[in-house]
């Protein structure tokens, strides 16, 4: 690890934050590569339901409710707009090609930007409940924020507990084959709207958490919100390679950490050219590997239902 | 006294657009019965099975499970009801292990555990259990067929649909396809068997229906395997 931070020349608390940052990425593009798997479908609207649980953050903040009264407030909205949207927009649209739901989930993101705008306003509501997170732990001499070390522990927690839903439950192995061949998945049985239900619903667990995690490094709560962030984790979920949870994952966790360790490593007039660098990597990544850099060679991509 | 059938097609009516893939079929099939469904490609076996499942929606007629049709029901609810189809090609998932292939075949049970299920499965295929730990895909052509039916079978479904089981395989792979095919019937369950083989399938099954351009042409017995010439005209009528 000193090697490490030597050879690049940063500091541990740039690099907590690259890992923190890393694995906030890494369970947002799980929750967009779970719903990917089961419907096909990339959801563009991802960033607007980190967005409404970090309004739900701010509008507890505002009233002085406890902590744990806000985190649950954010958890109760996120999930039900999660579901919202799969009721309302996914499911009667599911049959129609890839490109109308796509631009579908533009509209919902769209619209959910826009009905943050008229309620709370442009220039945004604080949620600053947790912000005592930002305060260093100090670990034999060396000065580290406690969210980056919370946020790369809530994020291997979550991922440890998706990999046992996945891999030792029933659901979880639905989910699974749902993902590989939906078709015969139903054939045998598995309900499809139990299996993206699920999906959905855990989905929009992670992206509660994500809300959280990010409310504690930017407080101040925008309209846009995690945009930037959702389309730096689509970029890595692309460049991981979409068609595995694992991969996209992985893709998440690497432009988060490269996002992160860029960012407090390069001095300010450098580090905002970093989504410009970035998003030039990806495109050559894509050029060079358009399956994703962890995606297996050889694999076929999966008829939607 | 007549008793109401296993598995009913009355009238049934495919199209595929234009295409008029199944016409009128209508067949029965019961308890410890193999009924084959022969005839050239293109000939409709496929659009029926996929119709009984729910997967293409029929233009006419009816599918009737114990007298209940099944209708306007979807795949995963027709599975449920007690139909398994071992679909052709097998559609196993070669990323999955063995055994995580076999559980899914309990999501048709609707009632969760099936330990039970699955030994009856490792009985009848033995070499699914000594692979149960291995992923599906390192399994040779005639072990994924293997598994694919044991997947259908610990459903425990009443009627199980057969979509070419033997395509691709070598002859003495196709003689365990055959010979377990026979042990399931005597389990008692009602078996469809959409095959290309049409002499040995005329020779397994109960009665054989050949189909053509989407009809029923001829009705055969198993007597009739033996008949080259018969099976040839009802192949090219």
């Amino acid at each position: 690890m000193t090697f490490v931070a030597t050879v690049l020349g940063a500091d541990w608390q740039t690099l907590a934050d690259a890992f923190g940052l890393g694995g906030i990425y890494a369970l947002m593009a799980v929750g967009i590569g779970l719903v990917f798997g089961v419907l096909r479908l990339v959801n563009f609207a991802y960033g607007q339901l980190v967005m409404a649980g970090a309004y739900a953050l701010a509008f507890a903040y505002e009233r002085g409710w406890p902590v744990w009264v806000g985190i649950i407030l954010c958890f109760a909205v996120v999930v039900t707009l999660a579901v919202a949207m799969d009721w309302v927009v996914f499911r009667p649209l599911r049959g129609h090609s890839p490109a109308v739901m796509l631009v579908a989930t533009f509209a919902v993101a769209f619209l959910m930007q826009s009905i943050a705008l008229l309620w709370f306003g442009p220039l945004g509501k604080i949620a600053a409940s947790l912000s005592a997170l930002n305060q260093p732990w100090t670990i034999s001499g060396v000065d580290i924020r406690k969210i980056s070390i919370v946020a790369t522990a809530v994020a291997a927690g979550c991922l440890l507990a998706l990999v046992l839903l996945l891999g030792r439950t029933r659901v979880g192995l639905h989910m699974r084959a749902a993902a590989l061949d939906f078709q015969t998945a139903r054939l045998l049985g598995v309900r499809a709207n139990r299996v993206i239900g699920s999906a959905v619903l855990v989905s929009g667990l992670l992206a509660a958490t994500v809300a959280v995690m990010l409310t504690v490094q930017s407080p101040l709560v925008t309209p846009d919100f995690a945009l930037r962030d959702t389309i730096l984790v689509l970029a890595g979920v692309v460049l991981g390679g979409m068609n595995r949870l694992i991969s996209a994952t992985l893709g998440g966790f690497a432009i988060g950490f490269a996002s992160g360790f860029l960012g407090g490593a390069l001095p300010t007039n450098q580090s905002q050219y970093l989504p410009s660098f970035l998003f030039a990597a990806v495109i050559l990544v894509l050029l060079i590997r358009p399956r994703g850099l962890f995606a297996r060679a050889g694999q076929q991509a999966v008829e939607r239902v | 006294m007549t008793t109401t059938p296993v598995l009913e097609l009355d009238g049934l009516e495919v199209r595929h657009g234009a295409v008029h893939a199944v016409r009128g079929l209508s067949l029965t099939v019961d308890r410890g019965e193999i009924v084959g469904l022969i005839g050239p490609n293109g000939a409709g076996k496929s659009s029926t099975l996929h119709a009984i499942m729910g997967l293409v929606t029929s233009a006419a007629g009816d599918v009737r499970l114990h007298g209940r049709s099944l209708l306007g029901r979807r795949p995963e609810d027709v599975a449920r009801a007690g139909v398994a189809l071992v679909p052709e090609g097998r559609r196993i998932f070669a990323e999955l292990t063995v055994e995580e292939n076999l559980r899914l075949g309990l999501a048709g049970r609707g009632n969760g555990k099936g330990d039970g299920a699955l030994r009856g499965a490792f009985e009848l295929f033995p070499v699914v259990h000594e692979f149960r730990s291995r992923q599906a895909g390192a399994l040779s052509g005639g072990q994924q067929q293997q598994l694919a039916i044991a997947r259908a079978l610990v459903a425990d479904p009443q009627v199980l649909l057969l979509d070419e089981p033997s395509l691709g395989l070598a002859p003495r792979l196709v003689d365990v396809v055959f010979d377990a095919l026979q042990e399931i019937r005597e389990r008692g369950l009602a078996i469809l068997l959409v095959e290309q083989r049409a002499q040995r399938t005329v020779a397994l099954a109960d009665r054989s229906h050949v189909l053509s351009n989407g009809r029923l042409r001829l009705t055969l017995g198993p007597e009739a395997a033996g008949d080259s010439e018969t099976l040839v005209s009802a192949y090219f009528s």
